[in-house]
């Protein structure tokens, strides 16, 4: 059974498409293993494997693929972590998952998350907190911290997370495993559950860099029912490279810097990949991203007011709890949604309602997409020197549950690296660099938008070069 | 710099019956976040276009072709007050 456990994705489905092993037993392997966990990184398990109607010839083979609640999955509870939504079996399936199981991986369970995704920590969910597989005391990060976790524990092969500011990259960094962000409109958002539109993308997080381009490759394309997906430039390549000679990396000290608050062992830890990389034939620079530091701010108005829109849904009317539904319409809404939505979801809805209010709307949510604008024209400009922009993906490593919990601001800082990425619509990835304390830290690339398939290559030999041993943490 | 009136104000201008205590607390932590947000007026920012989309794309259209959307039953099993193949309300109220 373990050795089962301990392949990746991409070569369990090399050993079943061989007939070495069958999908059915695979899927059970780790389907007992996501049941019987207690880290609370699922919220839904399958009950059974689907019926073994060929897809062990589809490309994927067979390898079950854990989901974040917040896709919409046919008949299976779908509740973005919230309370709001407890319960709610949606009639459709998100794009996304949809493929990935034509491609050949059924569902094999829902993961916990931060209520609609609003969270750097999993602290934030209506069905508890996930505890981090490195050391239980403490968080997986978030927002997709389920994904992060079930991946790092090896109860799933791979999962599914969303980006909307770091989402997937600092859950996969502080979980010890690859996360990757694709550029805005490579996937379908259609049947994502949705917290800020003009930033939320899927993505895969996994054990390797080949498993990510794996799922990458079977999730990108054109949707006619999301008007911002985009037809993907080519097919998304596998990685091979085995050097980075002639790449040209750059540091952004307005990012690495003091004002990040980056921890002395992820520095560290940062300092040696790059020195590795230069081994490996890269250029490594300093670069400007001037506008960088002032992305938090930007991304802490833009996302809330998009939430407060979107959440505005949540009327007790259509789906979803229904509180004191004998009183008047206004205090049905306000009673559901004050029982229905957690502390962070009504913190960001106030701001985001405040900040798009009568007189506020220029001087806070105006003046944030101009601050994103100089953001985009930055990372242009470097991507003129540059292949690629390279940080730590977090400034810290995984930290002790409920230290950060009562201070928001403290936890809004965990995305000072990865939101100016997110802002800017364009694609990055972050792999495990090595552990500092015993914790697992994460290096991040972000490459122009659509430029993946060469991110990957980049990543992938980084990653042989450093040979992070995950192990320990699916033990 | 938010006071108590003002987070009452935007609280119903978002549908949330705050609590007391809710409403103390927002005041300080939203304030908190306000402050260190607040320095990005201090940009010159002067004739540069608020982004409306990250990637370049123009207009995105499809045929306006009619199609079958899902069943009403289907929809309704997932309403919390169906009422007469409909969504059941209640009264707007006298507000």
């Amino acid at each position: 059974m373990s050795g089962l456990i301990d392949l990746t994705a991409a070569a369990a489905a090399e050993r079943i498409r061989a007939r070495e092993i069958a999908p059915a037993e695979l899927f059970e392997a780790y389907r007992a293993r996501a049941e019987a966990n207690d880290l609370n990184a699922f919220t839904w398990v399958a009950d059974a494997p689907p019926p073994d109607d060929g897809h062990t010839q589809a490309p994927l083979g067979g390898v079950p693929v854990a989901v974040k609640d917040l896709f919409c999955t046919e008949g299976v509870p779908s509740q973005a972590g919230s309370k709001i939504l407890e319960g709610y079996r949606p009639p459709y399936t998100a794009t996304v998952v949809t493929k990935l199981a034509e491609a050949g991986a059924p569902l094999l369970g829902k993961t916990n998350q931060d209520e609609f995704a609003m969270g750097s920590s999993n602290e934030n969910s209506a069905f508890g907190p996930v505890l981090n597989p490195w050391d239980r005391s403490r968080v997986p990060g978030g927002s997709s911290g389920g994904s992060a976790a079930a991946v790092a524990a090896g109860l799933a092969p791979w999962a599914l997370g969303t980006d909307t500011g770091g989402s997937i990259r600092q859950p996969a960094a502080l979980c010890g495993i690859v996360g990757l962000k694709p550029t805005y409109g490579a996937c379908s958002r259609y049947g994502m559950i949705a917290f800020a539109s003009s930033l939320d993308q899927a993505g895969p997080l996994t054990r390797d860099v080949t498993d990510a381009a794996l799922i990458l490759r079977h999730t990108v394309g054109r949707d006619r029912r999301d008007s911002t997906s985009l037809e993907f430039p080519g097919e998304i390549a596998l990685p091979s490279a085995q050097d980075l000679k002639g790449i040209r990396l750059g540091v952004p000290e307005e990012l690495t810097g003091a004002e990040g608050g980056i921890e002395p062992g992820v520095r560290d830890s940062f300092e040696a990949t790059l020195a590795l990389a230069e081994q490996l034939g890269a250029s490594v620079e300093p670069c400007k991203l001037l506008h960088a530091p002032h992305a938090l701010s930007a991304y802490y108005l833009i996302a809330p007011a998009e939430a407060s829109a979107n959440l505005a849904r949540y009327d007790a009317v259509r789906y979803g709890l229904r509180v004191d539904g004998d009183a008047d319409l206004i205090t049905m809404y306000s009673r559901t949604r004050e029982v229905g939505f957690g502390a962070e979801v009504k913190r960001r809805i106030m701001l985001g309602t405040y900040a798009l209010s009568s007189g506020y709307y220029d001087a806070y949510y105006g003046t944030a997409q101009k601050v994103r604008t100089k953001i985009a024209e930055d990372f242009r400009e470097a991507f003129e020197r540059f292949d690629f922009i390279v940080t730590p993906t977090s400034p810290c490593t995984a930290f002790e549950l409920g230290s950060k919990i009562d201070d928001p601001l403290a936890m809004y800082l965990n995305d000072f690296l990865a939101v100016p990425m997110s802002l800017a619509g364009i694609t990055a990835i972050s792999i495990p660099s090595g552990l500092s304390e015993g914790l697992p830290v994460g290096f991040q690339l972000a490459g122009p938008a659509f430029s993946e398939s060469r991110l990957l290559d980049a990543a992938y030999a980084l990653e042989q070069a450093i040979g992070f041993d995950g192990s320990s943490a699916r033990a | 710099m938010l006071d108590r009136e003002q987070v009452l104000h935007v609280a119903r201008l978002a549908r949330l019956d705050l609590s007391d205590g809710e409403v103390e607390r927002m005041s300080v932590e939203l304030s908190k976040v306000l402050d260190h947000i607040e320095k990005i007026r201090e940009l010159e920012l002067e004739g540069v276009p608020p982004t409306s989309h990250v990637i370049d794309v123009v207009n995105a259209l499809r045929a306006d072709e009619p199609e079958p959307s899902l069943p009403r039953d289907v929809i309704l099993a997932a309403a919390p007050e169906p009422l007469h193949d409909g969504f059941g309300v209640p009264s707007p109220g006298a507000a």
